[in-house]
């Protein structure tokens, strides 16, 4: 089975952010980067389905500056087999530009399943998947919790907000996929040995006409500071009071 | 979790992107796998065996060993840098990977033949077999060269062993003790040679010491053989003198003098953290003098160790370093370790005794570190000697 | 003048409340650019026409049903390139939606399809010129950034719940249209769809969520959680990440940065430490309540109202307290 994984570079989850100068974006001054959350989820579910399958190849793609070169090389080490970077000058937010250079690259691949995390950590708009398999004329089925793929279809099972929907599809097609697939694997030291003789290719991405950009970035408002009302059980009564009087959801 | 204190040196720009991969991989595993049970542990007296599994598919088993013997074949700094997040779990974790990865692997590959090689190193890197490291004796701890067990060769060809060996790490849980003994009545250490002796043999007994107060997530035991047959082939061939465990220890202070850097930073880190938090006379207490001089000495000290050991690193990987210069490093990142923990511990403040926080935990481990592979009065002495010419050892 | 499309979303043919959302939403950027014609397009099986002839109170000119026995159930391909069928017929401007699971996975394709600027899941949107300027929470809601999208048409969903339904009646002339696309052709087919929650509403739509944490040792206390959202009787149950992986909850009751973002008007955080992940999915709720033995818990610094104590002495309280409030 020919899988692609469609990855990108985002901060880790921990870090607390400042707006950098320009005011365009985030200092990036100590942040630590690393796969993006539901992209590492995708890229374990490609390499255990390689493995349980008895054969096959991944490919890791993404659209970034040089900056995503460790990344991609983090998923070479996780064993994936080669890695593509579509190279851009700064950070893209527009989907469909990303989405443009994805599908460019990725036709005539071949590919039976291209998978992706259903959202980045950054843009947080859970579009590039959906478009990249419109481009390609592929299916396309969104954030899966469970996915089963092989004899040239798949069967995958998508949340709603109280429903659950069981969803049918040929390969090849496109996935995006939320979290509960699999844990990602720690990359082993001989991965991370492994991974400096395996083939990362770069080329610049075909973005198209860029039409989202950054107005500004700011930091939400902080909440009021928290209060302790009291302890132990004794409390509730005032509790209960101030839920009516004060917040008057009671 | 905590996030990693700031790199204030900008050491990770003279780190190489495989040696911040390595450090980066090593440490998503302590944060995400051994943090959250090894308060318990350590508490419960055990070492936590459940994760050697993934420690060996992560490959921290004799990482510095080249990949034909099934091993990671990584150089020293990243080897260091292992060692570092593992103790910035906990010195048992590292303890347990160091006498795996330094005191076994290494032995057996620098003295081994190449059959005992390929049959011993492929499968201690995947833990499949376990090993312990025998040279301290119940009387013989900072003289290992007055060590009493001995070996003696019989007409066959094969080794009758008897005597003790004590504190030793992994010991009960071993497959596979590789043991320092004299041979053949000659009292000197010239005759000092190393065996493989494989658990169950008979009159070969480990037994774990209890009651310890430091290092408590880590099987520490007593080993005793009385008239152990061991076979031809139990001999490490190339193994000769004194010299050849001392190889093997230098090659494990160096992992350790990385390790004290891991548990300092834990300790830092968390005290850190608090000191933002709690809030005492209405302002965090990191705001107060007397708490921001001790993080800065603390800081200083952290910065120097990682200078230290990071030169060393490259210095073992040119083939150019020396015991004297491990004995430094050693001595003094432990040394700076065991007080960062202790003064991290009291700006903890009562909430520093609990062992929901680390810094007691690696408080007292620490005080094993200081006092095992070399007590750091030992080290003095060895440095001094480098320095003057004179032993000041008798 | 504009002319706004809303995907009014539905589910087994009866209309969700983000599909009032999507209207109040696309009669308010209506008017803000001159004061065009609002659409609103919905699918379903028969009968969806009659349900969706409400949606004039909420300002829709036109509703246009889509009726075909296959839409009990979502149908992403053809619903799609249905709605970019209308979008280009009605030579409209904007393709308004909510960015629900459904709307999630409709409004790419559409964009895709129409060769659009897309913006996803806003908390507001304003034109500006020939650009729509909206605001959108990134880095797991930590960074508010604010984007500006050129080019015509424009897809935009909003963040559910952003947009409170206004009533703005208007004639809701009634259109039917047929499938662009023949759902029986469609390759990606919903087998079905199963109800999960018993009769509480769903998290993104709770006025009230009662969240546990693993200061409940363990799966059975859950109960007390659902006994105290049982006590305020609109309440959703929630949990955090430490529970869902350790199974004891489902993965979509998880709130967090991997689960879901909720913003309800109360979020009672029962035994939660308030971990930045789990701060990251919660913080947008009006009111937060936190009840944790420990006192130094992170949560406590952003719960308006925290209790220090044992979660298994309070809550119980709790739960007799408001059900003789809620009696009076």
């Amino acid at each position: 089975m020919k899988i692609a994984v469609c990855i990108k570079r985002a901060p880790d989850s921990e870090t607390r952010f400042k707006i950098g100068s320009s005011g365009t974006g985030i200092d990036e001054a100590g942040v630590k980067f690393d796969i993006s959350d539901f992209d590492s989820y995708a890229v374990e579910f490609a390499l255990q389905t390689i493995e349980k399958g008895g054969g096959g190849e991944v490919v890791v793609y993404s659209v970034g500056t040089d900056a995503s070169q460790e990344t991609l090389r983090k998923a070479l080490s996780m064993g994936v087999e080669r890695a593509v970077l579509l190279k851009t000058d700064a950070p893209v937010f527009d989907s469909m530009a990303v989405a443009r250079a994805l599908a460019a690259e990725l036709q005539g691949g071949g590919y039976d399943l291209i998978l992706f995390g259903k959202v980045a950590a950054d843009t947080a708009a859970g579009a590039v998947g959906a478009m990249t398999a419109e481009l390609l004329g592929l299916p396309v089925v969104n954030s899966v919790s469970k996915l089963e793929v092989g004899g040239g279809k798949g069967t995958a099972r998508r949340d709603l907000e109280g429903a659950a929907e069981s969803i049918e599809f040929p390969l090849p097609a496109v996935v995006s996929i939320d979290e509960g697939i699999a844990r990602p694997r720690y990359p082993s030291l001989k991965g991370i040995m492994a991974a400096k003789k395996k083939p990362l290719e770069t080329k610049p991405a075909q973005l198209g006409d860029v039409r989202l950009s950054i107005v500004k970035m700011e930091l939400p408002a902080d909440r009021p500071p928290g209060r302790i009302i009291g302890e132990g059980a004794a409390a509730v009564p005032e509790l209960v009071r101030l839920l009516q009087t004060e917040a008057k959801v009671l | 979790m905590l996030p990693p204190m700031q790199d204030f040196f900008d050491i990770d720009s003279v780190l190489s992107e495989d040696e911040r991969a390595v450090r980066d991989s090593v440490r998503q595993f302590v944060d995400e796998q051994v943090l959250p049970i090894i308060g318990n542990a350590y508490i419960e007296g055990r070492f936590p065996r459940e994760i050697i599994p993934q420690m060996a598919e992560l490959g921290v088993f004799g990482a510095n060993l080249p990949e034909e013997y099934g091993c990671a074949g990584l150089n020293n700094v990243a080897y260091g840098l292992i060692n570092q997040e593992l103790e910035r779990g906990d010195s048992g974790i590292r303890s347990f990977a160091s006498v795996q990865s330094s005191l076994v692997m290494y032995p057996i590959y620098a003295f081994g033949s190449e059959e005992q090689k390929r049959h011993w190193l492929p499968r201690m890197a995947t833990a499949e077999a376990i090993g312990c490291f025998g040279l301290t004796e119940p009387d013989y701890g900072s003289n290992p060269s007055g060590m009493i067990t001995m070996a003696k060769e019989q007409a066959d060809g094969t080794w009758r062993l008897n005597g003790a060996k004590m504190w030793i790490t992994n010991g009960s849980a071993a497959d596979v003790a590789v043991v320092w003994a004299k041979t053949n009545g000659d009292p000197s250490d010239k005759s000092i040679r190393g065996f493989l002796v494989p658990k169950g043999a008979k009159g070969f007994k480990a037994k774990d010491q209890k009651g310890k107060l430091s290092l408590r997530a880590s099987d520490t035991s007593e080993l005793s053989f009385d008239d152990v047959e061991l076979p031809a082939d139990s001999i490490l061939p190339k193994s000769g003198g004194l010299k050849s465990p001392l190889m093997c220890l230098t090659q494990a202070r160096y992992g350790i003098s990385w390790g004290a850097i891991g548990a300092a930073m834990a300790c830092f880190e968390e005290a850190v953290a608090y000191a933002g938090t709690r809030i005492m006379f209405d302002k965090p207490i990191g705001g107060f003098q007397i708490q921001q001089q001790k993080f800065a000495d603390m800081l200083t000290e952290i910065v120097k160790a990682q200078l230290v050991s990071l030169h060393l690193g490259r210095l073992k990987d040119a083939g150019r370093y020396t015991p004297q210069q491990v004995s430094l490093a050693k001595r003094n990142n432990v040394d700076m370790a065991t007080d960062v923990a202790r003064e991290c511990r009291r700006i903890l403040g009562a909430n520093g005794i609990l062992a929901e926080y680390s810094a007691m935990r690696h408080m007292a481990n620490l005080e094993s570190v200081y006092t095992y592979e070399g007590t750091h009065d030992v080290h003095s002495l060895i440095l001094g000697q480098a320095v003057t010419g004179l032993n000041a050892f008798k | 003048m504009a002319n706004v499309l809303a995907y009014a979303e539905t589910r087994a043919g009866e209309l969700r409340k983000t599909a009032l959302e999507a209207v109040t939403a696309a009669r308010q950027l209506a008017d803000a650019t001159g004061g065009g014609e609002v659409h609103a397009i919905v699918f379903g099986p028969a009968g969806v026409a009659a349900k969706a002839a409400q949606l004039g109170q909420y300002g829709a000119d036109v509703v246009v049903a889509v009726e075909h026995d296959r839409y009990t159930n979502n149908d992403p391909e053809s619903i799609s390139a249905t709605i970019a069928e209308r979008a280009k017929s009605g030579g409209h401007r904007y393709v308004v939606g909510v960015a629900s699971q459904t709307g999630r996975d409709i409004a790419p394709r559409v964009a895709a399809k129409l060769g659009a600027a897309f913006a996803s899941d806003v908390l507001e949107a304003k034109a500006d010129g020939d650009a729509l300027v909206v605001r959108h929470p990134g880095y797991w809601g930590k960074v508010i950034m604010t984007l500006k999208v050129t080019g015509s048409p424009t897809v935009v969903t909003y963040r559910a719940g952003a947009v409170t339904p206004a009533e703005n009646a208007k004639s809701a002339r009634a259109e039917s249209m047929a499938p662009a696309a023949d759902p029986a052709a469609s390759r990606v087919v919903v087998k079905e769809t199963t109800q999960s929650t018993k009769g509480r509403p769903d998290l993104a739509e709770a006025p009230i969520i009662i969240s546990g944490g693993r200061g409940l040792k363990e799966a059975g206390n859950f109960k007390l959680v659902e006994e105290l959202a049982d006590a305020f009787g609109n309440a959703a149950v929630g949990a955090t990440r430490a529970v869902t992986d350790e199974g004891w909850r489902p993965h979509s009751d998880q709130i967090g940065q991997t689960g879901r973002t909720v913003s309800p008007q109360l979020y009672v955080a029962v035994g939660i430490s308030g971990a930045i992940q789990h701060i990251a999915g919660m913080r947008t709720s009006r009111a937060i309540v936190a009840i944790n033995k420990d006192k130094e818990a992170p949560i406590f610094k952003i719960a308006d109202y925290g209790i220090v104590g044992d979660v298994f002495e309070v809550v119980p309280a709790l739960t007799e307290a408001v059900k003789k409030a809620k009696s009076h």
